[in-house]
């Protein structure tokens, strides 16, 4: 069952919403406190994703992030854009960064991704239940308290 | 904290010195500031994230842009960055084999050929 559940919607501007209340329920879970930067990270590039998602489909929905914190800290960042547009989570590799033919939107997919697969050791990407979307389950372990 | 933006002139470089956080809401301001510094005729860009509190991929995006866009114009683009947690976001996208990567202003102004730091 989620403790804090949180919906906005598609706007660049929420994103930086949701990292707060993301890092502030990981506080409270119990989460190292050397970790928070990278939940941080981690919880503004999936949300930046779903954000690009909905704007890219003109997708008026909710962007919803839920955070549990039973035995430890997970965090769903569920968007509703056609499954298919999820195949566009790649990782780059180095020599294609700087790549004049790559544009900016393919690069912060791929720099997006990155960060998620880098910053986050237990991470899964999978549709939704219900309906067209995907999400982004982001799982960090919390100390006793 | 709200994105700042401040430019300054050190050694014939133009030094951009970035501060607060650089997301998908606020980097578009940067992009704006970056491409309107290489169009007014810089070409040795320097960008000080010093003051850089939270970096994502749209920023990292924004500093790609910039560094293109002064390589076709035959310019030169360097980061000072010293900060850990920034500079392991750098590591982990595999940017920091991308951008010339100082650890103070003095080491990317001096640095005439642009060949990064010796470091």
């Amino acid at each position: 069952m989620a403790t804090v559940r949180l919906s906005f919607s598609p706007a660049p501007v929420h994103v930086r919403t949701a990292r707060l209340v993301g890092v502030a329920v990981a506080r409270r879970a119990g989460v190292a406190e050397e970790l928070l930067d990278e939940v941080r990270l981690a919880i503004g590039e999936a949300c930046t994703r779903a954000v690009a998602l909905h704007v890219q489909y003109g997708l008026p929905d909710l962007v919803t992030v839920e955070m549990s914190d039973s035995d430890s800290y997970a965090v769903r960042v569920i968007d509703h854009a056609p499954i298919e547009a999820s195949v566009g989570l790649a990782k780059l590799p180095p020599d294609e960064l700087a790549d004049e033919s790559l544009t900016d939107d393919e690069l912060t997919t791929g720099v997006g991704f990155a960060l998620l697969a880098g910053f986050v050791d237990d991470l899964q990407v999978r549709p939704v239940e219900d309906g067209p979307g995907t999400e982004v389950r982001m799982v960090w372990p919390v100390q006793r308290r | 904290m709200e994105l700042s933006l401040a430019t300054r002139t050190v050694a014939e470089h133009t030094v951009l010195e970035v501060g607060g956080e650089v997301d998908v809401y606020t980097a578009p301001r940067l992009r704006e500031r970056l491409v309107e510094l290489v169009d007014a005729g810089a070409r040795n860009v320097v960008v000080d994230l010093g003051g850089v509190e939270f970096l994502d991929s749209t920023g990292l995006g924004v500093l790609v842009g910039a560094m293109k866009r002064l390589r076709v114009a035959q310019g030169r683009f360097g980061l000072v960055c010293s900060k850990e947690p920034l500079l392991k976001i750098f590591r982990i996208t595999a940017l920091d084999q991308v951008f010339p990567i100082y650890p103070t202003i003095e080491a990317a102004t001096a640095d005439s050929d642009g060949s990064g730091p010796t470091s």
